[in-house]
């Protein structure tokens, strides 16, 4: 088995605002895919972001707003296990995110690899 | 056995076997490289051993098994150095040390090119490795293939390697409900190598035959494997269509010859017809997905004696279902200048008008093309010695600018 990390990419519109018909969906989410769920998350929209960059001295300076400025924004994680890709991928496609969003699959790098 | 003999008996089997001895290989190793080393090793020992013992009967199991026997002595002696890489996944029913010894040797061709097909590989690095895994050619020869340099198609198939297993990408044949869509991004893969065989994008030859025949052998393969589907089935049809009439789209002075003016005589009738009989079957079989619909219109094609005989009309419907099935701004294109053909050249032009400010056609030779043609026909020659000079710029295929270059003297005439 491994362990893959979901990241959730959504419109800003989406990210902004609660949405009780979306939270629905993501309890149904997890209930679902209950034994594969390792932990997850969502996170309060990108303007609430800090960014703590290091300049070229290697000195750390803090920003305001998110490390990447994008069209779509990160709005929540989920840590699934699964066997193999094809099975991440398949909780992936059930992640809710809302039109025009969607869900970037990352292996999770083990310490002792 | 003499030196030649032995020597063309184990490049046949490379065409032949490579694809099995290494998906059989494999499952032993659960590592592509490890598994490329011993089957690269046992076609070496081939080449020593074969003039001495003579041909085995059966190629491919004496291949896999000396490649089988490899890896085993490799991983029991553990000579390979700490894996850089996990291990493939594979379902538990396949078990490694036991299988090698085994009678049968189980057919992995599917699994294996389902592995180098995956979705979750950009497509180029897709093509790279089922040229590499499935047809064994040599890295240098994938890049020349796609006119890239060593380096940059090595590092393509090391990094494609690396994700398959650090990603976990599993080595299976897909369950049902995933199987139709996992097939229609195999058969775009060996659909791409047809179609760069065919006419090649860039170079100074029109056709590359080589690539041709790897696709037409991976068609083969696969609808070997897969009788049943009408997709694979289709695109063996597609491709035997198209080989079938390869000898006659150049003329002796490497010149292209467009369908209507070939010399049928020229075709590979019995190519034809099996090609026929294929598409007939994948489209009363799937009426509604892409490959036999492709394979469908290609026939009816093939099937007419000349351009005026072709059923245009049958063509523009095939291209509307085509349409819904695979909406592409190509389809369009290509059913405009159906349309062309059956309602005259000014209705062409205006379908071909409505496609000309989508930005997917910007660049697209074909587009101008085929405007020049209709412009031709109508009479307006000004616009259409534009329109050819528009679509010899854009084409980077030496063979296609010289065949517009011939057209465009005609003005001078």
């Amino acid at each position: 088995m491994a362990e893959y990390l979901l990241l959730l990419n959504v419109t800003d519109d989406e990210a902004s605002a609660v949405n009780p018909e979306r939270s629905k969906e993501h309890a149904e989410f997890a209930q679902q895919h209950g034994a594969a769920l390792r932990g997850g998350n969502r996170l309060r929209p990108a303007d609430t972001a800090t960014s703590v960059r290091r300049n070229d001295a290697g000195e750390p300076v803090v920003t305001d707003g998110p490390f990447y400025e994008t069209k779509e924004v990160l709005a929540g994680y989920y840590l699934v296990e699964a066997a193999d890709l094809d099975e991440a991928i398949a909780i992936a496609k059930d992640v809710p995110c809302g039109a025009g969003g969607g869900i970037e699959v990352r292996p999770i790098w083990p310490m002792n690899e | 056995m003499t030196a030649p003999a032995v020597a063309a008996a184990v490049a046949d089997a490379h065409r032949r076997e490579w694809a099995f001895v290494l998906a059989a290989t494999v499952r032993v190793t659960r590592d592509l490289d490890l598994a490329e080393e011993c089957v690269q090793d046992a076609y070496a020992r081939a080449l020593s051993t074969w003039d001495s013992s003579g041909i085995p009967r059966n190629v491919g199991a004496w291949l896999t098994t000396a490649a089988r026997n490899r890896a085993l002595d490799l991983l029991r002696r553990k000579q390979t150095a700490r894996r850089a890489l996990p291990l493939l996944i594979a379902e538990a029913e396949i078990d490694t040390a036991d299988s090698a010894t085994q009678v049968d040797i189980p057919d992995d061709r599917l699994r294996l090119i389902f592995t180098c097909c995956h979705p979750a590989l950009a497509q180029p690095a897709q093509v790279a490795l089922t040229l590499r895994l499935l047809c064994g050619l040599t890295t240098d020869e994938v890049a020349r293939a796609f006119l890239v340099t060593t380096p940059t198609m090595a590092a393509r198939i090391t990094r494609a390697k690396k994700k398959i297993a650090q990603a976990r990408i599993p080595y299976r044949v897909p369950p049902a409900d995933e199987l139709p869509a996992r097939i229609d991004a195999v058969a775009d893969v060996v659909h791409l190598l047809f179609t760069t065989g065919h006419t090649a994008p860039t170079g100074e030859v029109l056709v590359r035959a080589d690539l041709v025949e790897r696709s037409l052998d991976l068609a083969r393969m696969l609808h070997a494997l897969l009788p049943d589907d009408a997709t694979v089935a289709a695109l063996l049809s597609l491709i035997l269509f198209g080989s079938a009439r390869m000898a006659a789209r150049v003329d002796a002075d490497g010149r292209l010859v467009p369908l209507p003016e070939q010399d049928r005589g020229r075709w590979d009738k019995q190519a034809i017809e099996d090609g026929n009989s294929l598409a007939r079957k994948a489209f009363r079989a799937q009426p509604t997905r892409r490959y036999p619909l492709l394979a469908a219109i290609a026939a009816v094609h093939v099937r007419a004696p000349g351009r005026d005989a072709t059923n245009w009309r049958e063509i523009i419907a095939l291209y509307d279902l085509l349409m819904r099935a695979w909406p592409s701004p190509v389809v369009a294109l290509n059913r405009a200048v159906a349309i062309g053909e059956a309602d005259g050249a000014t209705a062409g032009l205006c379908a071909l008008d409505e496609l000309a400010a989508d930005p997917r056609l910007a660049g697209y030779h074909y587009l101008p093309m085929a405007r020049a043609e209709m412009l031709w026909r109508l009479g307006r020659f000004d616009e259409a010695r534009l329109a050819y000079q528009e679509a010899a710029l854009l084409t980077e295929n030496s063979v296609e600018r010289e065949f517009i270059a011939a057209k465009l003297d005609r003005f001078t005439e």
